[in-house]
């Protein structure tokens, strides 16, 4: 039987070489040397071999994988010294004494962080952890809500292009005036998340009646339009040149040099990040955020239950936008400088792509993803022209063998409590 | 004055004409039940009377105010509750978050979780199962939990659509009964649409057959039994 089935995977791994191998030919095996003016072709017969087990080797373990992630919930778990280690810590961390140490400890290294490891990787934090907001934003619309967004980072470049906008027509009156320009930032920052709030309301209006695939091609269309408007309003926005010299914020009277102001701005994103995740705690733990999982589920039981589909994909949207708009003008403070190709498409699949890659609908989920997003090609620079291929093969292993992300949600369940233990029980209908 | 009467509604999609001038009336503390076969309209009725479809003419009437083409939330508040055709719970809720979705519109946690008690009570299958996601309860056991959740938003009137819909003979036994516990315990009005039209009719005080979008027949539901056309059509003597 086992034997049979490896020796069907085998002619197919045979198959998928053949024919990898005949795809592959002129690319691999074919070099047209156009030196000495007329072409000539060299084969490099070395390169077949190679092609041919690489193929043979990969496919094959790409079967036996599969074959192994659909059976590997048929037997029971084998405990291995990684499950020991992991219900260690679930066990220490149930103790609220070692939770709150834990917490410390990581609170510590946290605000610790741009002293000990100074500007260069605070500015990578800092960036870091404005994909942690926008992937905490996305998180309620698409994990929460179930409405696929692919036009987020207009929320994202409208909260940029507040701070620059003010920074451009309100910042000479402030110079002219004698105001320190540091206080831009502080009044960007609540107008930035009212504006990508209305807009966002706006974006909803004509897609209530959408879902899935229409919905995804809607967001992305306006996703682009905002790009499209934002670049060719020149006169406005500067155009395809942004808008330049936008000030760090001051430290109340203090104009802070480059280095400082980092620091400063990563504290202020540090409190914004968990300012987020508190409220987007908040929110699904509530009725309203439950009420926005009902309508991911099915919205025909969500009608008949009398809640209103209008107003809650109008606040989904209207509150992921928010987020967006508040790390848009994080962005543009850390910068100094936007444009709108910061905006365009593969910013919003970025997003939506830490979200899968941690875990749809999960907190931890969506600052572990943006986090791993945004570090690992900084950290591993020789590799950024594979990092498209990285991103692809992690997202189909990912799909495939852990559909949940990496850092899968943990439903915090409403319980109900009952009167007494007598209540239950007697009479069971079925 | 009738608690609930349909006037001359016509239901359209696209088209295609789903509903012709269907009229019915039900009564305060009454089961009405609504049969027909497949493609009859039966669903469609149900959906526009929740107004998630919209009617093109005619008049739905909650205690002589119209409804029609009035928002599915608005409905809901008015004291209209509807169990879906083929359930639709939420499948990663839990059993009592889903019924806590069904009392979204009150605000009154004490009398919510008296409901829920009471809800329980009717069947206890759910309470052992109270916190474990509706998406891994057995199909029976998903029905009672879509009438318990529509139960939850303390409807006067309880609008079911083929709650026997692939369920074991003995499991639509059970739950016919708990329908009709629930109309002489708790005074609701309910309003059954189904194909199971023997069960129906047993449990009924009267009767329409809905025929390709129109009301062949209205009757009481012992007439309707005894029809020899009904026996022949619905329910295959």
């Amino acid at each position: 039987m086992t034997t049979k089935k490896i020796g069907s995977e085998l002619v197919s791994a045979l198959v998928t070489t053949l024919w990898f191998v005949v795809l592959l030919f002129p690319f691999l095996v074919m070099k047209v040397n156009v030196t000495s003016g007329k072409a000539i072709v060299i084969f490099r017969w070395s390169a077949l071999p190679m092609l041919a087990v690489t193929t043979f080797v990969l496919s094959f373990a790409w079967s036996r994988a599969l074959e192994w992630n659909d059976h590997r919930g048929d037997k029971t778990p084998v405990r291995t010294p990684l499950t020991a280690v992991r219900e260690f810590i679930h066990r220490a961390l149930a103790q609220k004494s070692i939770r709150r140490t834990a917490l410390a400890a990581l609170m510590t290294v946290v605000v610790a962080y741009p002293f000990v490891l100074g500007m260069y990787h605070t500015n990578i934090m800092i960036t870091a952890l404005i994909y942690v907001i926008l992937a905490l934003g996305l998180n309620i619309v698409v994990g929460l809500g179930g409405l696929l967004n692919l036009g987020y980072a207009a929320f994202f470049a409208v909260g940029a292009y507040t701070y620059g906008l003010l920074w451009r027509y309100a910042g000479p009156a402030f110079v002219a005036a004698g105001i320190n320009t540091g206080w831009l930032f502080w009044i960007a920052l609540p107008t930035a998340g009212i504006l990508a709030t209305l807009f966002g309301i706006l974006l909803s209006l004509p897609v209530l009646r959408l879902r899935g695939d229409y919905l995804a091609i809607i967001t992305l269309a306006f996703g682009e339009i905002v790009r499209m408007v934002l670049q060719n309003s020149g006169d406005v926005t500067g155009g395809a040149t942004g808008i330049s010299l936008i000030p760090r914020p001051w430290f109340f009277n203090l104009r802070l040099p480059p280095s400082q102001a980092a620091t400063y701005i990563y504290y202020i994103v540090l409190v914004l990040v968990i300012m987020t995740i508190f409220v987007v705690r908040r929110i699904e733990d509530s009725r309203v955020g439950r009420a926005l999982e009902a309508m991911r589920e099915d919205e025909i039981a969500c009608e008949a239950m009398g809640i209103d589909l209008v107003r809650n994909k109008l606040s989904t949207f209207a509150l992921g936008a928010f987020w967006a708009g508040i790390a848009g003008v994080i962005l543009a403070a850390q910068t100094t400088y936007i444009n709108p190709d910061s905006f365009t498409l593969w910013e919003s699949i970025m997003v939506l792509m830490a979200i899968v890659i941690g875990g749809t609908g999960s907190i931890p989920g969506a600052i572990g993803g943006a986090m791993l997003l945004k570090l690992l090609p900084e950290y591993f620079r020789p590799l950024a022209q594979y990092r498209m291929l990285i991103y692809g093969i992690a997202m189909i292993i990912i799909i495939i063998f852990k559909p949940d992300g990496l850092f899968p949600r943990n439903r915090k369940k409403y319980t109900f409590v009952e009167k007494s233990p007598s209540d239950a029980g007697s009479g069971a209908v079925q | 004055m009738a608690l609930m009467e349909l006037r001359n509604v016509c239901t359209y999609y696209g088209n295609i004409q789903a509903l012709r001038n269907i009229s019915l009336s039900i009564e305060e503390g009454e089961i009405v039940t609504l049969i027909g076969a497949n493609g009859a309209g039966k669903t469609t009725t149900l959906m526009s009377i929740c107004g998630i479809t919209s009617i093109r003419s005619g008049e739905i009437l909650l205690d002589g105010v119209d409804i029609s083409n009035q928002s599915p939330h608005k409905i809901v508040a008015m004291g209209l509750s509807q169990v879906p055709e083929g359930r639709r719970i939420f499948p990663q809720l839990t059993v009592a978050e889903n019924l806590d979705m069904g009392a979204f519109l009150r605000d009154n946690k004490v009398l919510i979780k008296a409901d829920l008690e009471e809800v329980f009570e009717i069947f206890p299958r759910l309470a052992e199962r109270r916190n474990q996601p509706g998406g891994t309860l057995s199909g029976g056991e998903q029905q009672m939990l879509a009438i318990s959740r529509a139960l939850m938003a303390r409807p006067r009137i309880l609008l079911l659509d083929e709650p026997s819909l692939g369920l074991a003979p003995l499991i639509v036994h059970n739950i016919f009964e708990i329908i009709k516990r629930i109309n002489e315990e708790r005074k609701t009005t309910i309003f059954l649409v189904e194909q199971n039209a023997n069960m129906a009719l047993k449990i009924a005080n009267k009767g329409y057959v809905l025929q390709n979008g129109s009301i062949k027949m209205a009757d009481s539901a012992e007439n309707l039994l005894a029809n020899a056309e009904v026996r022949k059509a619905y329910l295959g003597l």
